[in-house]
C-alpha cells in the first residue's frame, strides 16, 4: 500500500464524504427551480423558506423537542454512568449495563414502533399519555440520547481522578456535596458535549418520531421527508445548509469542549 | 450547594426517604433503573404480546391479549398465525433475505473504501492525523435525512453525476442511478463509513510497525507484508466495524424509502409499510421480533468472539 495508490483512495473516499453535501449547499444558491441545473446566484429560497409556516412550525416543534429530550437525557445518561462507574455492586447492575448501551445499536423502527405500543398499552390501562405528541416524542428521544450521554459521561467519570472524591468524603462532605462540588465540576465539560450530541441526535431523528408523534406535532424531518419523498425541492437545499452551519458549529463547540475535558488531568 | 441542602424541601424529602427506608444510593440508582425498564424493556414485551393479537378494526386494532370466558375465568388468547403468515408469505422471506444481502454487500463496499483510509490517517503525522480524524467524523453529525437527500441530487437522471457526464460527452443519455440497488448501496455506505472507519483506525494505530520493518528487512514486498501482517492483524478492527455497519443497515428504513425502488425490499420498509399503510400492528409486531433476532444474533456472536480473544 505505498506510492500513488493509497493517496488516491484516500482522495477518492474524501471526495465521496464531501462532494454531496458542498453540491447540496451550492445548489441552494440557485436562481433556477430546477435543482441541479445552475442559473444564477440567489438567496431566493431562503427567503422562501421564512414565510413557509409548516416548516418554521415543525421547526420550533423540533426545537422544543431537542431541547427537553437532550436535557433529561444528561440527566438520567449521567446518573446512569456515574451509578456503573461509581456503585461496584448493587442488584441489577448487569441489568443496567445492558439497557443502557443497547438503544446505540437497536434499530430506529423497532424502538420506535415498541415504544408507540407502550403508549398506546399505556394510555388504555393508566390514562396517560393521553394521545401522543410532544411528551412522547420527548420521552423516546431521551430514551435512545441518554445512551449517548451515559457513553461520554461514563469515559469521563473512569478517567477522573477518583481521589478528589475521596478527599472531599474525609474532609466530612456527604456523598451529595461531594457530587455536586467535586463531581460535577470536574465533567461538567463533558456533560455539555453529551447535552450537544443529544440535542442533534434528537434534531436528526425521522423514524422514531414518526412512530411516536401524533396529529399536529411533526417535527422538521418529518416535514423534509414528506416533501422529499416527492423529489428534490430547492427550499429544502437552503433549509439543509442551514441546519448543517448550525449543526456544525455545536459539534464544533462539543468537540473543543470535549478536547479542552481529556487535557485536563482532574 | 449547601443552601440547597439546607433548604427546608431539600431536609423533607430526606426525613420522608429516611422514614421508608429509601437510602440516597437507592434513589439515584432507581431513577435511571426505571427509566429505562419503562421506556426501554417493557416496550419489547407490549411488542411479543402484541405481536400473539390479532388486526381488527378498532380502536387499538388488535384483539386483547386476556378475555373474559363465559364462566367469568380469565382466558388467555395467543395465536402464533401472525409468525406462520411470515413464514409462509414469500414476500416476507425475501424481504428478510434482501435486507441481509443488501446490509452484507454494503458493509464489504464499505471495508473497501475505509480501510485504505483508516490505514492512511492512522499512518499520518500528527497534526495531519486529527485533521483527518475530524474531516471523517464531522460528515457523521450533520443531518443524516439531509445526507441521504444530498445523494438523491446527485443521483437522479438529470442530476450533477449524469450532467457532468453528458457535458463531457462520455454518455449520450443520462444512466439510471435512482431507484436502484445501486443508490441503495451508496445511501448506506456513505452513512455509516465513519462507523467503519473509526475502529479501523483504533486498530491500526495499535500495529507495531516494528513488524513492518522486519518484514521489509527480510525481503518481503509491500504486498506480502499487507496481506502477511497487516491484515491478519487488523481482523478484529475489520469485524467491529464491520458489525456497526452490517446492524444497523439491516433495519435501514429511509435510505431505501429515498434513493431505492419500489422493487427494493427491506425489512425496515416492509416493516414501516405494514404499520403506516396496512395498519396491521400485530403483523408489524411480528416483523420487528423476528428482526430483533436479526440484530441481537450478530452482537452475540461478536461478544462472544471478544470474550475469547480477551480468554486466549
Amino acid at each position: 500500500m505505498r506510492g500513488w495508490f493509497l493517496p488516491l483512495a484516500v482522495l477518492f473516499g474524501f471526495i465521496f464524504l464531501y462532494a454531496p453535501i458542498l453540491s447540496l449547499i451550492v445548489f441552494s444558491f440557485n436562481e433556477s427551480r430546477l435543482v441541479t441545473v445552475w442559473g444564477g446566484f440567489s438567496t431566493r429560497w431562503y427567503g422562501e423558506l421564512l414565510r413557509d409556516r409548516q416548516i418554521l412550525n415543525a421547526a420550533w416543534i423540533s426545537l422544543k423537542v431537542a431541547f427537553w429530550s437532550a436535557t433529561l437525557a444528561t440527566i438520567i445518561g449521567t446518573l446512569g454512568a456515574f451509578v456503573l462507574t461509581r456503585f461496584s455492586r448493587f442488584t441489577g447492575r448487569l441489568l443496567l449495563t445492558g439497557m443502557i448501551t443497547a438503544p446505540l445499536v437497536m434499530p430506529e423502527v423497532i424502538t420506535g414502533l415498541s415504544l408507540l405500543l407502550l403508549f398506546v398499552s399505556m394510555e388504555l390501562t393508566l390514562g396517560w399519555p393521553a394521545g401522543r405528541g410532544l411528551t412522547t416524542i420527548v420521552i423516546a428521544h431521551t430514551t435512545f440520547c441518554a445512551a449517548f450521554v451515559a457513553v461520554i459521561a461514563q469515559s469521563r467519570l473512569r478517567q477522573m481522578d477518583e481521589s478528589l472524591e475521596e478527599a472531599a468524603r474525609d474532609l466530612g462532605a456527604g456523598p451529595v456535596r461531594v457530587f455536586f462540588d467535586v463531581t460535577l465540576p470536574v465533567i461538567m465539560p463533558a456533560l455539555v458535549a453529551g447535552w450537544l450530541l443529544a440535542f442533534t441526535l434528537s434534531l436528526d431523528d425521522l423514524v422514531i418520531a414518526s412512530f411516536v408523534s401524533g396529529p399536529g406535532a411533526s417535527t422538521l424531518p418529518m416535514v423534509i421527508f414528506s416533501k422529499v419523498r416527492l423529489g428534490v425541492s430547492p427550499d429544502v437545499n437552503a433549509l439543509a445548509t442551514i441546519i448543517i452551519g448550525i449543526v456544525l458549529v455545536a459539534v464544533l463547540i462539543a468537540g473543543w469542549l470535549m478536547r479542552r475535558a481529556m487535557r485536563n488531568p482532574l | 450547594m449547601n443552601a440547597l441542602t439546607r433548604s427546608a424541601p431539600w431536609r423533607g424529602t430526606a426525613w420522608i426517604m429516611g422514614k421508608l427506608g429509601i437510602s440516597g444510593r437507592t434513589l439515584v440508582i432507581a431513577i435511571p433503573m426505571l427509566w429505562l425498564l419503562i421506556f426501554f424493556l417493557a416496550p419489547f414485551f407490549v411488542l411479543g404480546r402484541i405481536s400473539l393479537a390479532e388486526a381488527i378494526i378498532a380502536r387499538p386494532p388488535y384483539t386483547p391479549l386476556f378475555e373474559r370466558g363465559p364462566d367469568g375465568t380469565l382466558e388467555i388468547i395467543a395465536s402464533f398465525e401472525n409468525y406462520r403468515f411470515l413464514l409462509a408469505d414469500a414476500l416476507y422471506r425475501n424481504a428478510y433475505l434482501s435486507s441481509i444481502q443488501v446490509a452484507l454487500i454494503s458493509t464489504i463496499f464499505a471495508l473497501l473504501i475505509g480501510y485504505p483510509i483508516a490505514y492512511y490517517i492512522a499512518r499520518a503525522p500528527e497534526p495531519k492525523r486529527s485533521i483527518l480524524l475530524l474531516m471523517v467524523i464531522l460528515p457523521f453529525w450533520t443531518s443524516f435525512l439531509l445526507r441521504v437527500y444530498a445523494w438523491m441530487g446527485f443521483l437522479r437522471s438529470n442530476g450533477v453525476i449524469n450532467n457532468t457526464l453528458i457535458s463531457l460527452g462520455l454518455i449520450d443519455s443520462p444512466i439510471q442511478m435512482m431507484q436502484t440497488d445501486f443508490a441503495v448501496y451508496i445511501g448506506i455506505v456513505y452513512t455509516y463509513l465513519p462507523f467503519m472507519i473509526l475502529p479501523l483506525y483504533a486498530n491500526l494505530t495499535k500495529l507495531d510497525g516494528a513488524l513492518l520493518e522486519a518484514a521489509g528487512d527480510l525481503g518481503a514486498s509491500p504486498m506480502t507484508t499487507f496481506f502477511t501482517i497487516t491484515l491478519p492483524l487488523s481482523l478484529p478492527g475489520i469485524v467491529a466495524g464491520s458489525m456497526l455497519v452490517f446492524i444497523p443497515a439491516i433495519g435501514e428504513y429511509v435510505i431505501p424509502a429515498l434513493l431505492g425502488g419500489p422493487d427494493t425490499l427491506m425489512i425496515g420498509r416492509v416493516l414501516w409499510d405494514e404499520f403506516f399503510s396496512s395498519r396491521d400492528w400485530p403483523v408489524a409486531s411480528a416483523v420487528a421480533i423476528v428482526m430483533l433476532f436479526l440484530v441481537v444474533a450478530p452482537i452475540m456472536w461478536l461478544q462472544s468472539v471478544q470474550n475469547r480473544r480477551e480468554e486466549s
